[in-house]
């Protein structure tokens, strides 16, 4: 029989130390953070029935990078288990679509990176088309500049507003000091781009029953959709998600609000277009983890945001929004619905 | 099954060479997905998710190439997902396809793989640039000796297993390897590589593609009503096992035989010898395919060479294994996975053209990557009660 789509859930997650550098391997890191997600619900990876790992090469720097994980995972007996070369939240998707044919009942998903060990300018121009975008060697902070230029052209943010994103996400600073430094690439100041982060994070997922058994207030997941866009962001009207937009909308976010919604927005402007994209209300709180501005685990962070809105649910909260991202501008987007009745 | 059924209703494949010159990347898969579409009598806009699966980005040097590839493979709107499960991933892809089918989420979803080895150094990327590389073959070629130290196989099978999935590829029209005069001689004098692997008992390097359109009962009965038989897919699963450790058997991995058990078990299969009709496997190397055989209970432990040696194997034998040619073929790695699913559907649809095996009701495609420890199978069927 299969499982109901609603009847799944986050019944827990960890991440590991998010940190600027650390020599720690991938594998390491995964094994650290998948056992502080198992162990306080009394599982052990025996009882993990299906397991699906996201990750990049290119951050890593090796071919064939996520084979050495299965070490993390124990996949000894053999798994069930797959791979994204995503971030961990679609790895979160693939649990999903597998969880509900019925046959298993708990399945972990990872995201893992450590951006540390690379240098982004010279790594992200490679995820762009290869004859008419990577020649070009822009870099992340090259094309988020151009899209906060679109953002505020159309009214959605200015430079005061951003750095208010940037104070509120990171807990530090004054406006007044951050609209006064320098650009980094106009309009983006260094308070506006994301550090970066290694780091891993892991989630654990249960079916019906079995959740409600091994955690009091699972956070099931009700809606749950991730959609793409043109790729080459001058081809795209970048004050716009539509992506987000149509996710949003299969995941059903518009029939009822959520309390608190956490948005893979690594530059500041991102946030503001978001929040208008998904028509967030002030009384949202947006990103009280703090976001990707304050730790970015790149292939990492988009799981991060599905995590910090089930610990919403957990801790007592009805409805939650998590949302992840991929490509230049926002290319790709990811909703996803957490609440606490199936 | 445990879920909703769901069937391949659309193969296409591009034409499998060392240089496709001719496409960029873009290209090279819509001339596989069109082919795909074209056979299920559909367009980009009867599809509502893509599932693309390739082996790693430093092949090629493009990173997360979805992302770029979302035009091309008519993606924008829609969702876009990525699979990577080492040399499996063409077979993983099918089988996350098919589970946003089978989940409910998607009615009609397009299954993509692709691999255009000439635009990099395999070689160089499998060593992640950081210095020599093994490369495949050396890795596994003592998991080879391993195989015929155990079941004192004679060396001629390997040459035999080169010989007959080349002579199986001059009858698909999208092969790589064309090698009119191939014989167990010319086999048996060409180099050696990794011993006792010769060139000619190795796969090719290939620029190609694969696409598959997986749909739901409605949509397959639909295909079957216009005359166009869809492929149930009865059973898959994927399961992976860590990389070395005293006591992992690389030769008689203990994914491959959960792998076979998960499938046979969901798909009612209890005696694979007889029940399946004809099996495509991913053989690299000319040797794994005894070694498959028996890691997939096709064979008793210690005798799969023995169904190569008596011709049970060949497209005319009894239980033809890569009546396409296999990856000793053609090989582009991403998508060579997907290939062997593909052509298992093709089977038991009586739509394999001059490599069809005469009245296929059952077949299983397989793919593994990694050293021996990424296993990927699905068992498609000709409908859903193949054995009543």
């Amino acid at each position: 029989m299969s499982t109901p789509s609603t009847d799944i859930a986050v019944i827990g997650w960890a991440h590991t130390p998010m940190v600027r550098h650390t020599d720690r391997s991938e594998t390491q890191l995964l094994m650290e953070a998948i056992t502080d997600a198992i162990g306080p619900l009394g599982l052990t990876r025996a009882d993990i029935d299906f397991t699906c790992l996201g990750s990049c090469d290119y951050i890593t720097g090796q071919a064939f990078s996520f084979v050495s994980n299965l070490d993390a995972i124990g996949a000894w007996p053999p798994k069930r288990d797959s791979h994204v070369e995503m971030d961990g939240a679609w790895a979160l998707y693939e649990a999903w679509l597998r969880l509900q044919e019925g046959d298993i009942e708990i399945a972990v998903v990872t995201g893992s990176g450590r951006s540390s060990t690379g240098d982004p300018a010279l790594i992200y121009p490679m995820e762009m088309d290869p004859y008419f975008l990577a020649p070009l060697g822009a870099d992340p902070l090259t094309f988020a500049a151009l899209q906060a230029r679109a953002v505020i052209a159309a009214g959605m943010a200015d430079e005061r507003s951003m750095a208010e994103v940037a104070v509120r996400s990171r807990g530090t600073g004054d406006v007044e000091t951050l609209v006064a430094e320098d650009y980094l690439r106009q309009p983006l100041r260094r308070h506006d781009v994301p550090p970066i982060t290694d780091g891993a994070a892991a989630m654990v997922l249960a079916t019906g029953e079995r959740a409600r058994q091994l955690v009091d207030r699972p956070a099931y997941i009700t809606g749950f959709d991730h959609r793409t866009e043109c790729h080459n962001p001058s081809f795209r009207a970048l004050d716009d998600s539509p992506s987000t937009r149509i996710a949003a909308e299969a995941a059903g976010l518009g029939t009822a609000p959520v309390e608190v919604a956490e948005l893979q927005t690594a530059f500041t402007h991102e946030e503001l277009l978001l929040r208008s994209v998904l028509g967030l209300g002030d009384d949202v709180a947006v990103n009280p983890s703090g976001g990707a501005l304050r730790h970015n685990p790149i292939m990492a962070t988009g799981l991060c945001r599905v995590g910090h809105a089930a610990e919403h649910i957990f801790g007592g909260g009805n409805r939650a929004l998590a949302h992840a991202t991929s490509g230049p501008c926002l290319q790709q987007n990811l909703v996803c619905i957490l609440e606490g009745q199936p | 099954m445990s879920t909703r059924p769901v069937a391949v209703v659309g193969v296409g494949q591009t034409h499998h060479k060392s240089r496709r010159l001719d496409v960029s990347f873009g290209g090279l898969v819509r001339e596989a997905v069109f082919r795909a579409l074209d056979d299920a009598r559909m367009t980009m806009a009867d599809i509502d998710a893509v599932v693309l699966g390739k082996a790693p980005d430093l092949f090629e040097g493009v990173m997360k190439p979805e992302l770029y590839l979302s035009d091309a493979l008519g993606a924008v709107g829609k969702p876009m997902f990525r699979v990577h499960t080492a040399g499996s991933v063409g077979g993983t892809t099918a089988i996350v396809a098919a589970s946003h089918v089978q989940a409910g989420k998607h009615r009609t979803v397009l299954a993509v793989a692709f691999e255009k080895q000439s635009e990099g150094n395999a070689q160089f990327a499998l060593g992640s640039g950081k210095g020599a590389s093994l490369g495949a073959g050396g890795a596994f070629a003592p998991f080879i000796r391993a195989y015929i130290q155990r079941s004192g196989a004679p060396e001629h099978i390997g040459w035999k297993v080169a010989v007959k999935d080349r002579l199986n590829a001059l009858k698909n029209p999208y092969a790589h390897l064309k090698i009119e005069d191939i014989s167990i001689e010319k086999v048996k004098a060409s180099p050696m590589m990794w011993e006792p692997t010769r060139f000619l008992e190795s796969c090719p390097s290939s620029d190609g593609a694969c696409a598959v359109v997986i749909t739901d009962q409605a949509g397959a009965d639909a295909a079957a009503a216009d005359g166009r038989p869809p492929a149930w897919v009865l059973a898959t699963s994927s399961r992976s096992e860590p990389p070395s450790f005293p006591g992992r058997d690389p030769v008689r991995p203990a994914a491959a035989l959960q792998n076979a058990a998960d499938v046979y078990t969901a798909a009612g299969i209890t005696d694979p010898r007889r029940q399946i009709d004809t099996a495509e496997l991913y053989v690299p190397f000319s040797w794994l395919e005894p070694i498959w055989l028996e890691a997939y209970g096709l064979a008793e432990v210690g005798e799969g060479w023995k169904l190569v040696d008596d011709g049970t194997t060949e497209l005319g034998g009894s239980l033809p294994v890569n009546a396409s040619g296999g990856v000793l073929s053609s090989n582009p790695i991403g998508a060579s996975g997907l290939l062997r699913f593909a052509e298992a559907a093709n089977q038991v649809r009586g739509a394999a053209g001059e490599h069809q095996v005469d009245g296929a009701k059952v077949a299983i495609g397989m793919a593994y990557g990694a050293n021996n420890q990424y296993f990927s199978t699905w068992v498609v069927g000709s409908s859903l009660d193949p054995f009543g």
